[in-house]
């Protein structure tokens, strides 16, 4: 017997009632997410350097901390070796930010009397004091030579964990920078890093471009998630040139194989090269191909884990781009997505499409900027803008579903040791929605009475940001 | 798409608004250097205690890898190809990664730190040979070099770093000092070809026990030796490939290196 998508939701804990399950899935997941953002403070005390000379303002990767990371977490030095590290050292790292967050959302659906849900109104709510955000206890490190591993628990803010990271990699394989693999659960190689970026709002902490899915779409991937699989990589000495091609289980990076026996297949390319008076510019390229069975087996009525079948595809593809004008960093960033019909109108596929269904289609862009003031302040800005092209249903108007975002702060790290890392931080995020429900606050927020209303979401976020 | 396209131009553009990037090389020397080197450059950044050997003291000028002699000061070059290459068996790691520029402006910065920069200039490189053909008589000499010379008393007879004088060595800081152990790499302290290995004979490794040795070779003789050392280490090597075959014929006629050679 086969039970239709609808099941899905119960399996995936994508929130297909609102009519825009991605977006519910992942708001949901922000709240089980410590960090959106990585820094191993560990790897600079083992190799004695500052968290400044791999991260540009913590954590974001410069092209010496590329490097590294792509030579398997090895400096090439002594000390990459586990065996010759003082016993006393642990490659520990943990991660929190205490914060004062106010987060405010127009057009929420509320009942006009507490209590009475007869009448429904639309009202701004805000929510504001000092918070918590979730824990990331991190481990990392070098096995042996050329093999090293990674291993992220991450906690919501009520210490509830799961495995945000966890794979061993295996380096210079065959003696060749060219052939490195690594294993588990990672993050997909985006050339813009969204574990490692420089906004930790509610609403600016996270790219909207690569959590996106139209409004009625049951299609829970993002490609900001880190994915379940294996990664074969090749980077030239020095990592200006890279490649990876993945091979991922169609779960979206969720353990206990409770989707289906598919796979997904994600691959990238970037260059770098040296602009003189400028810095190290890179442009890369990125394709991935997925798929998400839509209908699943069931026993007694209830579904079988890991039994999806009729699977349906999707695809996102685009450039990006990570450009030094010297203290100014530019990050643009293009996307253009689809997925299948049948996701696009969360249909099962043992089911007849609604009449005139179509892959729902989408394009992405955001440009974001980094003023390295000095090696301890960092202004940043970004915007970004999430445009439907083509909605599934006919007849749904065209904007529904957009997304514009902005985002203004600045970091500051009153300190530059080995040893750990603190930052001041103070953001500002404010996104505008066409008809559906915000990613503001705790991701709860509900999708306006109407498809064309606008939902503005706002974020102001000031926050002790410190790892050891 | 039309945002992505904007975003390049502007970068472009705000490139030439960027008149020079070198007021930031401090900051850079910070971001990258000071942890070990210190802010003022004088070998004294909160890693220094943990880091053995210890980081180098720019007050001093006093460098080990050069291609001027003994007790010169290195040319720019040399500088900007220690820090792109790192140094094997210290806590200095290859900044290859970084742009050319900024390594060059950080040679710049790493020359404030001393005045000796501005009353002396940099030596002048000492020329490297056509490097000559590897024979078997050609590591012999080589090996009777290490011998004569008494390099085994550092390094060691099978140059493993553990020769009679090697724990008592000190650095000019009078910090210990660990010989080279050619078994242990494939590269060297200055560079990873025979050129490199040449060029250490004959400039010394200022700083430390190591001595120049260009008053004392002559001819071939620093080749001769360049050939034996890649004999010692574990890489395969085209001297170790002579000096297998001439070992498999000839074993029983090699002295013993160290004192009972001598």
């Amino acid at each position: 017997m086969l039970l239709t998508t609808g099941i899905l939701g119960a399996i995936l804990t994508a929130n297909l009632a609102t009519g825009n399950g991605a977006y519910r899935a992942y708001a949901a997941s922000l709240n089980a997410t410590a960090h959106k953002t990585k820094t191993i403070p560990a790897f600079a005390r083992k190799y004695g350097l500052r968290c400044s000379a791999c991260h540009t303002a913590w954590p974001e990767l410069n092209a010496f901390g590329q490097a590294f990371r792509d030579n398997g977490y090895q400096l090439g030095n002594e000390r990459d070796s586990p065996i010759f590290q003082n016993p006393t050292y642990l490659p520990i790292a943990l991660r929190i930010t205490p914060q004062f967050h106010e987060e405010s959302t127009t057009n929420q659906v509320v009942d006009a009397v507490p209590g009475d849900s007869s009448i429904k109104v639309q009202r701004r709510l805000t929510t504001h004091g000092v918070d918590l955000s979730g824990m990331d206890f991190w481990t990392a490190g070098t096995l042996y030579k050329d093999i090293s591993f990674v291993l992220l628990f991450s906690s919501d803010n009520l210490a509830s964990f799961h495995f945000e990271s966890a794979f061993i990699r295996f380096d210079n394989l065959a003696g060749s920078p060219w052939l490195n693999a690594k294993v588990g659960k990672f993050e997909l190689d985006n050339l813009i890093s969204e574990k490692r970026f420089l906004f930790l709002s509610n609403n600016g902490g996270l790219y909207q471009s690569y959590h996106f899915a139209p409004i009625g779409d049951n299609n829970g991937f993002g490609i900001g998630d880190n994915q379940l699989g294996v990664e074969l990589a090749g980077h030239n000495v020095g990592s200006y040139t890279r490649y990876t091609a993945s091979i991922l289980s169609s779960s979206d990076g969720q353990p206990g194989l409770v989707t289906g026996n598919s796979y997904d297949g994600f691959f990238t390319f970037s260059q770098a090269f040296q602009v003189p008076s400028l810095g190290v510019e890179r442009i890369g390229a990125y394709y991935y191909l997925g798929q998400m069975p839509t209908v699943y087996r069931t026993s007694g009525g209830a579904p079988i884990a890991g039994s999806g079948v009729d699977n349906k595809t999707f695809y996102r593809v685009g450039l990006a781009g990570d450009l030094y004008a010297g203290p100014i960093e530019v990050l643009p960033f293009y996307m253009h997505a689809r997925d299948d019909p049948f996701l696009g109108t969360s249909t099962p596929g043992n089911q007849a499409l609604p009449a005139g269904a179509r892959g729902p289609q989408w394009n992405a862009e955001f440009v974001e900027t980094h003023e390295y003031v000095n090696a301890r302040f960092v202004l940043t800005q970004r915007a970004e803008f999430v445009r439907m092209a083509q909605q599934a249903i006919p007849g749904t108007p065209t904007n529904v579903g957009d997304i514009d975002a902005y985002s203004l702060g600045l970091r500051w790290m009153p300190f530059m040791f080995s040893r750990a890392g603190l930052a001041l931080h103070s953001e500002y995020s404010l996104v505008r929605t066409v008809g559906g429900a915000p990613l503001s606050g705790d991701g709860v927020g509900t999708p306006p009475l109407t498809p064309t209303t606008n939902v503005w979401s706002s974020s102001l976020l000031f926050a002790f940001d410190f790892a050891f | 798409m039309r945002l992505f396209l904007i975003a390049l131009v502007v970068a472009a553009t705000t490139v030439q608004a960027q008149p020079s990037i070198l007021g930031g090389t401090r900051e850079d020397f910070r971001r990258y250097c000071a942890g070990c080197h210190g802010n003022a450059g004088d070998a004294q950044g909160e890693n220094a205690d943990w880091v053995d050997p210890k980081p180098r003291d720019f007050t001093l000028a006093t460098f080990k890898c050069r291609s001027t002699p003994s007790g010169t000061l290195p040319t720019d070059d040399d500088l900007f190809h220690t820090i792109k290459r790192g140094l094997v068996n210290s806590n200095m790691p290859s900044w290859k990664p970084l742009p050319d520029e900024t390594v060059m402006n950080l040679v710049a910065y790493i020359k404030t730190f001393s005045p000796r920069w501005k009353t002396e200039k940099a030596g002048t490189p000492i020329p490297v040979p056509p490097e000559i053909p590897v024979t078997a008589d050609d590591i012999l000499a080589g090996r009777a070099l290490f011998q004569k010379m008494e390099c085994w008393k550092c390094h060691g007879p099978e140059g493993r770093g553990n020769g009679p004088s090697a724990s008592t060595l000190t650095d000019s800081k009078d910090q210990p000092i660990k010989p080279f152990n050619f078994a242990a790499s494939s590269r060297f302290k200055c560079g990873t070809t025979n050129q490199d290995l040449y060029k250490i004979f004959l400039t010394g490794l200022d700083g430390t026990p190591m001595p120049s040795f260009a008053d004392n070779f002559k001819g071939d003789d620093a080749w001769h030796l360049v050939h034996f050392l890649r004999t010692l280490q574990q890489a395969e090597s085209p001297e170790k490939v002579v000096w297998t075959e001439w070992l498999s014929t000839h074993q029983g006629q090699l002295k013993p290196i160290g004192p009972e050679g001598q």
